[in-house]
């Protein structure tokens, strides 16, 4: 599939929600933890060698499952291959929950969902659409009935 | 650099929603051939497919930091995404009539993260001040209407003049420096909640973190959406409790001492 290589790269390089410097396990036969550098932005989880500013992957985060796993070790699964883990393993636990709670909230479907969330509560309270003001009221993607 | 692709392969095909889809043409990176192609917008990403049918897409154009603007070209309705940045790309695609092509101009203009991070964030700014303005009642609460009107300006700029990413940051020992976005941890401004304790009632509870933990579910399925709204409801539900009771003494007092 062809894409934007050069665009992803750079927002790669732009300042990340969260970053640290984790063990990572792709899942391939054979494969073990690395030291990796993973950095979360806007959707996407890159993961970089420690040493390099070119990310060797990223991720995106739709229609994923991020799932705590032993202790400090959490992973990331697709919903096409839920069996297939990326395993990631922190220096702490409370680094860990960080880390899943950061993931959960990372997809543009969560994004959309509190949007629609919290225009129907200001909505409740004023009567009024909070959405008009910026004129995307009428956009199919925000409408409650999905 | 690796992608997901099957992974985004899936995203593209699978039956959730699309946020619009259609034909456009687009014209080839080398030579200025339009190639008719199925495209279908998810989110921040441009799937393009050589079929309505294909299995699979041809390719994707992530939708971060681009402008979208009309063009002249030869080619009638034709539009462009414009990337930032010394060799990135321009996308010239065309639309088949006026509608088609103002529809998919002003989708792709607003389907970046970014801008519905920065609506949500208003939003959610919206909402604490609201739930916050106790002098202004609960039920009836309008929140300061001047300034609502004063943010959505602030939002009603065309998405192309949004407020860019800071630049990329220098390299240290060779590898990226990053830095976390200003702001997106700073909690909740909780500064109107003192004049609570004027009369030395008790203190509002404390808000939230913004990140509550929630039981581990596939993050993107309408399971784990009405998990975490059911998450923000019972919030509601909470302080919506406690403002009532704050209410009723107010009133109480209000009355004034009873024989």
């Amino acid at each position: 599939m062809r894409y934007n290589e050069r665009e992803l790269l750079s927002l790669a390089r732009q300042p990340a929600e969260k970053a640290a410097e984790v063990l990572m396990r792709v899942p391939k036969k054979g494969s073990v933890l690395k030291k990796r550098l993973v950095k979360l932005v806007v959707n996407f989880l890159f993961y970089f060698r420690t040493d390099e500013a070119e990310p060797i992957g990223a991720l995106l985060l739709e229609h994923c499952r991020i799932t705590k796993e032993e202790e400090n070790v959490f992973s990331i699964s697709f919903m096409e291959e839920p069996e297939r883990k990326y395993c990631f393993e922190c220096a702490s636990e409370e680094q860990c929950q960080e880390w899943v709670e950061a993931l959960k909230r990372a997809s543009y479907e969560f994004m959309r969902r509190s949007l629609i969330f919290y225009r129907n509560e200001i909505q409740k309270m004023t009567g009024k659409d909070p959405l008009e003001q910026f004129g995307i009221s009428g956009e199919a993607r925000f409408q409650l009935a999905a | 650099m690796k992608l997901n692709e099957r992974s985004l392969a899936f995203y593209a095909t699978c039956d959730s929603p699309a946020d619009n889809t259609g034909f456009l043409y687009k014209r080839g990176e080398r030579h200025t051939a339009y190639h008719r192609r199925w495209f279908v917008l998810k989110g921040n990403m441009l799937f393009y497919f050589e079929e309505r049918e294909s299995r699979e897409p041809v390719g994707v154009i992530v939708l971060e930091g681009c402008n979208v603007e009309l063009c002249d070209s030869a080619e009638n309705f034709a539009f462009a995404i414009r990337f930032g940045g010394t060799k990135c790309r321009t996308y010239v695609l065309a639309a088949e009539n006026q509608a088609a092509m103002e529809s998919w101009v002003k989708s792709l203009s607003r389907a970046s993260f970014d801008y519905l991070r920065l609506v949500v964030r208003e939003l959610e700014k919206q909402l604490e001040e609201m739930r916050w303005g106790l002098t202004s009642g609960y039920g009836g609460c309008q929140g300061p209407s001047g300034s609502w009107r004063l943010k959505s300006s602030v939002l009603e700029q065309s998405p192309e003049r949004l407020p860019a990413l800071p630049a990329v940051l220098p390299k240290e020992n060779g590898c990226a420096v990053w830095n976390n976005t200003p702001g997106v941890h700073r909690p909740p401004d909780t500064s109107g909640c003192n004049e609570c304790d004027d009369e030395g009632n008790p203190r509002p509870p404390p808000l939230p973190p913004r990140r509550r933990a929630s039981s581990s579910e596939v993050s993107s399925t309408r399971a784990s959406g009405a998990e975490s709204l059911s998450t923000f409801c019972q919030l509601h539900e909470q302080y919506g409790r406690e403002v009532y009771r704050l209410r009723q003494n107010w009133l109480e007092r209000q009355r004034g001492p009873q024989p």
